[in-house]
């Protein structure tokens, strides 16, 4: 659209949400997390620094995409019922027990809600474990991308995974792959929010904007 | 956007890139009505539009072919008339121009590749609307959006033909991996200042990535 219409600015009725990149790959031993940080109300970006990378528990985050209201609801919600079930088990909850409760809310709801949840951690019969949970499905997968700026990073993703790659591998393979679809989705962008999970615990990390890989014609 | 075309469509993946001495042209071999059935699995998209120069097209294929009929005319004309090989960018423009004009009944885009003695290689894409670039190597169809990334990270400019070769056949594996209404084989068409060589890549001969 060259000239606009309205006389008001979109964010005022635009629906909020965090058209988005986000990633997560298994490694023997963990599981890195990725997601830019650009949340979008139409064309307008009303927060730049938006960290999608959620804690459901100690070792155990979820990724968010979609709606921003949906998205930070159920991992609120799957927050809080963990919660009750570790302490009635006594221990650190297994990751495919986040992954269902997100999948029983995603099912559920799935006409009112629009969002999609990757959930990703490490837990001590599994190891590091990656799920999907869109639309109601739950399914693991060696890794996964999600968001509006996934598509353009499939063909990559698919010509760059191999199986059995290091930890520090896997932590450069989802920042490159953020950084090529934050520079061709205009609703992905900002910095690229990292979190490695083993059996340690979780460590965050924000890279900047200017520090991320570059590649022909950038 | 390639879904919502009426009647058969190139819902398609198409390519086009330069490397050191010629360009090669790429696309896969599928037309489907409404991306539910595949009315060709072997279709042509890459037409030769003069002796060095080649156009693929994407989007719905009675436009394309109409198109193509007509600038093939034009540019043959052209090349008469000014008794020698038509530029790549001359080829190019007569497609924008036809693009432009008829921005409102068609639904088609168009990548334009050759060689010719002014420039060397080149690669041309025609959008939607009629604007008419000039880019080192370009993609397009709708099976595209999902190789921008790996084509962003792997392409390097001067590569020899066979990196070239390489990187377009992963470029049109990937994507018909990923695109439902791209499939099939894949054409390829290498262009160089000594001639036009036509490859053919069987679906099961494409090379195969870690989950197939």
């Amino acid at each position: 659209k060259m000239l606009d219409d309205s006389l008001e600015p979109g964010w005022l009725s635009e629906e909020v949400k965090t058209g988005t990149t986000i990633i997560a790959i298994e490694f023997d031993g963990g599981v890195v997390l990725g997601s830019d940080s650009r949340v979008s109300a139409g064309e307008t970006v009303v927060n730049r620094v938006m960290n999608k990378l959620s804690l459901l528990h100690d070792k155990i985050y979820c990724a968010l995409s979609g709606s921003a209201a949906d998205a930070q609801t159920i991992a609120e919600m799957v927050n809080y019922q963990l919660d009750v079930h570790s302490i009635e088990v006594g221990e650190d909850p297994q990751v495919r027990s986040a992954a269902t409760l997100v999948k029983n809310i995603s099912y559920k709801y799935k006409e009112e809600l629009s969002a999609h949840l990757i959930v990703a951690g490490w837990d001590k019969r599994g190891g590091g474990q990656v799920y999907v949970t869109l639309n109601g499905l739950l399914s693991r997968q060696p890794f996964a991308v999600g968001g509006s700026g996934s598509s353009y990073v499939y063909g990559f993703v698919d010509a760059e995974y191999r199986k059995a790659m290091s930890k520090e591998d896997c932590q450069q393979f989802v920042v490159n792959t953020l950084s090529l679809a934050m520079s061709r989705d205009g609703s992905s962008g900002g910095v690229a929010y990292l979190v490695t999970i083993d059996e340690k615990g979780a460590e965050e990390k924000c890279i900047l904007g200017n520090e991320l890989p570059t590649f022909y014609d950038q | 956007m390639d879904s919502q075309i009426k009647g058969v469509s190139t819902g398609t993946t198409i390519l086009a890139v330069t490397f050191n001495g010629g360009v090669i042209i790429g696309s896969d071999s599928r037309a489907s009505i409404g991306g539910n059935y595949v009315s060709s699995k072997t279709i042509n998209k890459l037409i030769q539009v003069h002796d060095r120069i080649f156009c693929c097209i994407a989007g719905s294929l009675a436009d394309a072919q109409a198109v193509t009929k007509a600038a093939k005319f034009q540019i043959s004309f052209h090349s008469i008339q000014m008794e020698s090989p038509p530029l790549v960018k001359a080829a190019a423009s007569v497609l924008k121009e036809l693009c432009y004009n008829n921005k409102e009944e068609l639904q088609a885009g168009f990548i334009t590749a050759g060689w010719d003695r002014k420039k060397g290689p080149q690669v041309y894409t025609v959008a939607l609307g009629g604007m008419l670039l000039s880019q080192p190597f370009t993609i397009g169809g709708s099976g595209s959006t999902y190789i921008y990334g790996y084509a962003d990270a792997k392409y390097k400019p001067d590569m020899s033909r066979e990196e070239c070769l390489q990187f377009a056949t992963n470029a049109l594996a990937l994507a018909m991996g990923r695109d439902n209404v791209s499939g099939g084989v894949a054409h390829l068409v290498v262009i160089t200042e000594e001639g036009v060589e036509h490859v053919v890549i069987p679906g099961d001969k494409l090379p195969k990535f870690h989950d197939e």
